[in-house]
């Protein structure tokens, strides 16, 4: 095995999409994804059991056509790596299975992984040198956390997550209330353009003086989602949908940014690293640029393709491992549909 | 001691019950036959079952204690179900990822076929008459599917596709067709892979690429915010 620069494949089936991703080293080859989210849409939103049909029927093409993007063999492969959890469990089991069968068809090792910690890891494959530690803020319609990254491989720490919604759920929810069609966040995002951001003073969860003993970096989207359902009962057909969907985004963004740059003032940290694929929402993008630069805090966006989930990351997770020099998995892990994001590799010896 | 082997090697697995792994060849002699009965750990199991799989096949025939020799694996047959979705995928996944990796072709099986050659072959002589291959398909039903005999390519002849069956129904529903009730709690990897040897020697497609899941996907709309 390349040490410096391993060849990685990382497999992701955690939530909708079938990423396979190949890395040398921090060298991104290719980021193949398949999306099942045109089948959730009927049902607005993701199905568990929808997803990992989806992801059995995807894997093969995916991985195939992996490898020819990256122009090398299956059997050229220094490793193989999987995400092990977080995600929906049926799904990820779709990966592990596939991801053992690599392995072990291969004789090449295995390295299980967690998908939080891998959202992390993609930025080390936009080519920028990377510095830790890092404040980092995962948003998307499966987590919204906020992490402290003092070393890639061995060391992130929670610092805190949402108690009920993921934030891309909370788009899912207020586009339905408002008769928006799935997924939320960009027709939230669009919708908002015909309205006022201050038209509407929507509550900040988590965000009294009295939360910030127990819950300063936790956040907490579902008195945002009732104060909007209230309204859209009350005022039935008399308020401007662009008003709220304005209103409603600015809540959110306005917790996400002020809770991320509190954790890097407090940890005097001044470098924020922003994942997941609600950083797909401009509004939220530009709030953070703009807040950080006043608060002196340099703000890393990798690409959209790798802030949505990718199999890239998981590699480049798993590249990273090897060159730190750890041992891979064992072949006995499963799924954890909660791991949690201190634990960064699983079932190493 | 193992002479060499020309005859091609069949790689099966099931995991429609528990996880099963087994390595053939072609004519039925069975190399290795790797076995777990936990019926929610087959993401757990599926790997280390493989790597073992391979492992004693090198020995040579189950029991024979030959000389070490890597197995080259020909083809890889693959349990379709019916079974549970959550585990049944795992094997599935992992048989057509095995099969990629090593450019193999794959021979999709449906579970209850290597279930009725498991009987019919334990006694050639024995008259089985009509049977059904009766499976646990949870949520109060039971996945059968009605075989009769064996056909001219030795495998066996179903008389019904795989179907559902409420479990109160089952005897009901056998007794019409004329079908004696057979439980099968678990699939035999080394049988999934001879049926699939001997529909690949004839050139038969026993099932279609889609596992047989028999259930639309359960789907839990989305709860209605609350007001
Ligand atoms: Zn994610």
């Amino acid at each position: 095995m390349t040490r410096e620069t391993p060849l990685v494949l990382g497999i992701e089936t955690s939530c909708d999409e079938t990423g396979i991703g190949i890395v040398r080293g921090r060298e991104l080859l290719s980021n193949t994804i398949a999306s099942s989210m045109a089948e959730h849409v009927r049902f607005g939103g993701v199905v568990p059991e929808v997803a990992a049909r989806a992801h059995l029927e995807a894997l093969q093409p995916a991985i195939e056509s992996a490898v020819r993007e990256a122009g090398i063999r299956l059997e050229d492969l220094d490793a193989v790596a999987v995400t092990s959890g977080p995600g929906l469990a049926g799904a990820l089991m779709v990966g592990i299975g596939a991801a053992k069968a690599l392995a072990v068809a291969l004789d090449k090792p295995l390295y299980a992984v967690n998908h939080l910690v891998g959202h992390i890891a993609a930025d080390l494959l936009t080519g920028d040198d990377v510095e830790y530690p890092t404040i980092a803020l995962l948003v998307s319609g499966g987590h919204t956390s906020l992490l402290l990254v003092r070393d890639l491989v061995s060391d992130v720490e929670l610092l805190g997550e949402t108690l009920d919604d993921a934030a891309g759920e909370a788009f899912d929810k207020i586009a339905r209330l408002l008769g928006l069609p799935y997924p939320g966040g960009p027709e939230i995002d669009r919708a908002a353009r015909e309205g006022s951001a201050e038209a509407i003073r929507f509550p900040r969860g988590l965000s009294r003086a009295s939360d910030m003993a127990d819950h300063r970096y936790d956040f907490s989207f579902s008195g945002l989602k009732t104060a909007v359902a209230r309204l859209v009962e009350q005022r039935a057909g008399e308020f401007s949908v662009g008003d709220v969907a304005a209103s409603f985004r600015e809540a959110v963004v306005d917790v996400l940014v002020t809770k991320a740059l509190d954790a890097c003032a407090r940890h005097g940290i001044p470098r924020l690293l922003l994942g997941g694929g609600v950083i797909a929402n401009r509004r939220l993008r530009e709030e953070a640029l703009t807040r950080a630069s006043a608060a002196g805090v340099t703000v890393r966006i990798p690409p959209l393709s790798l802030c949505t989930d990718n199999g890239a990351m998981i590699a480049a997770l798993a590249s990273e491992l090897i060159v730190a020099g750890r041992a891979p998995s064992q072949l006995t892990f499963g799924a954890d549909s909660t791991l949690p994001v201190t634990e960064i590799q699983v079932a190493w010896p | 001691m193992h002479a060499v082997t020309l005859d091609p090697v069949i790689l099966g697995i099931d995991s429609s019950l528990g996880t099963a792994v087994a390595l053939i060849e072609e004519d039925g002699v069975v190399l290795a036959d790797e076995y777990s009965e936990d019926p929610l750990g087959h993401a757990e199991v599926v790997g280390t079952l493989l790597r073992a799989a391979l492992s004693d096949a090198a020995h040579g025939p189950v029991g024979g204690g030959g000389a070490t020799k890597p197995v080259t694996v020909d083809a890889v047959a693959v349990g379709m179900g019916p079974g549970p979705f959550t585990g049944l995928r795992v094997g599935i996944a992992a048989g057509r990822t095995f099969a990629q990796a090593r450019s193999l072709p794959v021979i999709a099986v449906p579970s209850h076929d290597a279930a009725a050659a498991q009987l019919l072959l334990a006694d050639p002589f024995a008259d089985v008459g009509r049977f059904a291959v009766v499976t646990d398909a949870r949520r109060r039903e039971f996945a059968f599917t009605v075989y009769d005999g064996v056909d001219d390519d030795g495998l066996p002849a179903r008389v019904t596709e795989p179907a559902l069956v409420p479990r109160d129904d089952i005897d009901d529903v056998l007794a019409a067709l004329g079908a004696a009730r057979h439980d099968v709690v678990r699939i035999s990897a080394a049988m999934v892979a001879l049926v699939g040897a001997r529909a690949r020697a004839v050139g038969r497609t026993l099932t279609g690429s889609e596992p047989l899941y028999l259930r639309a996907p359960d789907v839990t709309m989305p709860k209605r915010v609350a007001p």
